[in-house]
């Protein structure tokens, strides 16, 4: 389907008419369905004119995987297969998006670790690849539980990182994901992020547009970098390979290049704003002075805590949720913790990675005391009623 | 069939410099009998190479450039290692992407081209040292196999890891001394061809390039078995003459004296990529 362009298309390979974006995340009529984030997962790719996808094994993301196999089967995706490790289903979702094609894989925890080395690739041949990760948690000691350590490895690797708090999110995220990513002008991967079983694994009610219609199909030659078809010239035709050279062009050239990934993230504002409806979303009294900052399940669980503050204890809070993490959308952030004196970051990892950002963001910018609690990860849960314990054992010392 | 791509938008002619006027004008793209045969005469795909003087890698590369039936329609996917340094002189369609993944790579790249254009010919070829192809990249390069990928695997054995400035590889024969072996190797050169048969390869040759013309027939055979039939695999010896203290000259005398012994000339042919040879030779095309 790639190899038209949009204009001359009016159904997909799939036999899917092609609707704009706009349509199928803002306008199409909506159903409720009843679904696991994993399935969520099969809805939007059965929507997204899909050329390709790999798939490797690994809990909490098999189902997901295997989910997209069989849309491959029902002729909604073009190329499957399952990979012999996550490194090489990384490198071969990178020859699928380099010869032209919109591309999905998933993976979790020590897949992603496993496979990491590919993610800058990604970034620096600039191909708009999607991963959906369900994050769990990575080794030692074993375990295939939530926790979100592996978010804070990928936050620099050049790729967007975005959140998705639950399925519905997720469903949005993926076809907006696709479409932000292949703007000519931001043409980087998107890391689409869930957390594991939360969302992978629980069911909840999902609103979805109807399964005849599509996103319009990923046409490669409006990419920055040539498309490996051979239907363009040679574009690694250089006479001097300057980049592998001890000296300093070559030197200057590979920083830029960097440069220009990081700015190519930065790009994406305008688009992901608009397909996301702004980079966070606020829950809560808007004026509160206890603000919780936090994406994903750690966002939801602190909504059920700014509930319980408000009702049991007469204490008014916010939640800031961060729908994406790569663009930060630090100017968000900065004006919705106007008025807090206290900014509790809850996380799914033990390091507290999401603090880090928050610290830095702010750093000039909020008085505000900024507490990296609650902390949970290996599986372990988060529930509202500790948050509020949290925030009451907070506000009472000080 | 994508030569077109080669050819250059007269109003920008003047200002394009000679050796892309002289792939268009003077090169044997858009012909599949070219050859090494053409090399003294036509302009080559690779414009100058940054390898040592000598090196028998730079010949190789060249009598592959010079072999491969459709190199309008061919994609290499190459590794790191000393044949990187060549490929940005190359006038081909490449990628390099990591050490190590050029079978997975390639994987991908082929399979959407086929879903693509399901009626172009579009040739995918890896070309990677031994260190890529055996050591780092074996799971990915035996994979590729085992899935009957359609693609040709080329390795440029030098028996080290040149690049990185003389390691002991899977390839060194045992008993060398190289850097990480200060004692020698320890265990056996590994059979990567006979690896490449006992996964399913349909065409594997194993060879020094001391003779181009033999380099050829191997490449040609290599890519059509690939095209029409499976994977493929073609095992040169192409001496690192810099690791074993060998002078620019030397290369030609050092690949002739292992085609005696452990690079002896060796070919296997499945039926049905005999098939495939036999009716390409009909049409004249090896
Ligand atoms: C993941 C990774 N590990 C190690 C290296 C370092 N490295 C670069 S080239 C090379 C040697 C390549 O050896 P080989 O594939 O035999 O090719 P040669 O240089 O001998 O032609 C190594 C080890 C790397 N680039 N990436
Ligand atoms: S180091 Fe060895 S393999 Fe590399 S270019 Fe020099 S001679 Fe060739
Ligand atoms: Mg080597």
């Amino acid at each position: 389907m790639s190899n038209l362009t949009t204009s001359e298309v009016k159904v997909n390979k799939s036999g899917q008419r092609i609707v704009s974006p706009d349509y199928l995340l803002f306008e199409a009529p909506r159903e409720k369905f009843f679904m696991t984030g994993s399935e969520a997962v099969k809805e939007a790719v059965k929507r997204a004119s899909v050329d390709a996808s790999v798939s490797y094994p690994i809990t909490p993301q098999s189902e997901a995987a295997h989910l997209i196999g069989e849309l491959w089967v029902e002729g909604y995706v073009g190329v499957y297969f399952r990979g012999e490790s996550e490194f090489g289903v990384m490198s071969e979702v990178a020859g699928c998006a380099m010869a032209g094609a919109r591309t999905i894989t998933t993976t979790s925890g020590p897949g992603t670790l496993r496979a990491f080395e590919n993610f800058p690739m990604w970034a620096g041949t600039r191909i708009p690849v999607q991963l959906v990760l369900m994050a769990r948690g990575v080794n030692s000691p074993l375990s295939i539980q939530p926790d979100n350590l592996e978010v804070g490895f990928l936050l620099d690797t050049g790729c967007m990182i975005w959140y998705a708090e639950n399925a519905q999110d997720l469903f949005d995220m993926i076809l907006a994901g696709f479409v932000v990513a292949e703007k000519p002008a931001v043409h980087v991967p998107v890391i689409t992020v869930v957390d594991g079983f939360f969302v992978s694994h629980t069911r909840e009610a999902i609103m979805i547009p109807p399964d005849d219609i599509a996103l319009p199909p990923y046409d490669p030659t409006k990419a920055p970098m040539p498309v490996i078809d051979l239907e363009v010239p040679p574009g690694r035709f250089l006479r001097d390979p300057f980049v592998m050279k001890s000296n300093y062009i070559s030197y200057a050239t590979h920083a830029s290049w960097q440069f220009e990934v990081r700015a190519a993230i930065e790009r994406s504002r305008p688009y992901a704003k608009h397909y996301l409806r702004g980079l966070i979303e606020e829950f809560g009294n808007p004026e509160a002075e206890i603000v919780f900052v936090a994406a994903g399940t750690a966002a939801s669980q602190a909504k059920e805590a700014v509930r319980l503050l408000k009702d049991e204890e007469g204490i008014e809070a916010k939640v800031v949720k961060l729908k994406t993490l790569r663009p930060f959308p630090y100017e968000e952030l900065r004006a919705s913790v106007k008025n807090a004196k206290y900014i509790f970051v809850p996380e799914f990892n033990v390091v507290g990675w999401m603090e880090r950002e928050i610290t830095k963001w702010l750093y000039g910018y909020s008085n505000a005391t900024i507490i990296g609690a609650p902390r949970v990860a290996g599986g372990m849960t988060m529930p509202a009623e500790v948050i509020v314990k949290e925030v009451l054992n907070y506000v009472k010392e000080s | 069939m994508s030569f077109k791509v080669y050819q250059i938008n007269p109003e920008l002619k003047d200002v394009m410099p000679q050796e892309i006027i002289d792939l268009e004008e003077k090169s044997t793209l858009n012909n599949p009998k070219r050859g090494v045969m053409d090399l003294p005469f036509y302009k080559e795909l690779i414009e100058e190479h940054s390898l040592c003087a000598g090196c028998p890698e730079a010949a190789a590369l060249r009598y592959i450039m010079a072999s491969l039936p459709n190199p309008e329609d061919t994609i290499i996917v190459n590794s790191t290692g000393c044949t990187s340094l060549v490929f940005p002189h190359i006038a081909m369609h490449t990628v390099h992407s990591l050490f190590g993944n050029q079978n997975a790579v390639a994987s991908g790249i082929k399979r959407v081209l086929e879903y693509r254009y399901p009626d172009r010919v579009k040739d995918v070829v890896v070309l990677a040292g031994d260190g890529a192809t055996v050591d780092i990249g074996l799971d990915c390069t035996l994979q590729s196999f085992f899935r009957q990928e359609k693609i040709t695997t080329i390795c440029f054995d030098n028996e080290v890891y040149a690049n990185t400035g003389g390691q002991e590889s899977g390839m060194t024969p045992k008993g060398h001394v190289f850097k990480m072996a200060p004692k020698g190797k320890q265990f056996e050169k590994v059979p990567m061809w006979q690896l490449a048969i006992d996964s399913g390869c349909k065409y594997v040759a194993r060879l020094t390039v001391s003779s181009p013309k033999r380099v050829e027939s191997v490449i040609k055979k290599a890519v059509y078995v690939a095209r029409y039939l499976g994977p493929t695999y073609v095992h040169l010896y192409t001496p690192c003459i810099l690791e074993i203290g060998l002078n620019s000259d030397q290369g030609l005398e050092e690949m002739r004296a292992r085609d005696k012994e452990r690079f002896e000339f060796f070919e296997y042919i499945t039926p049905e990529a005999q098939e495939v040879i036999d009716r390409v030779k009909a049409e004249g095309l090896l």
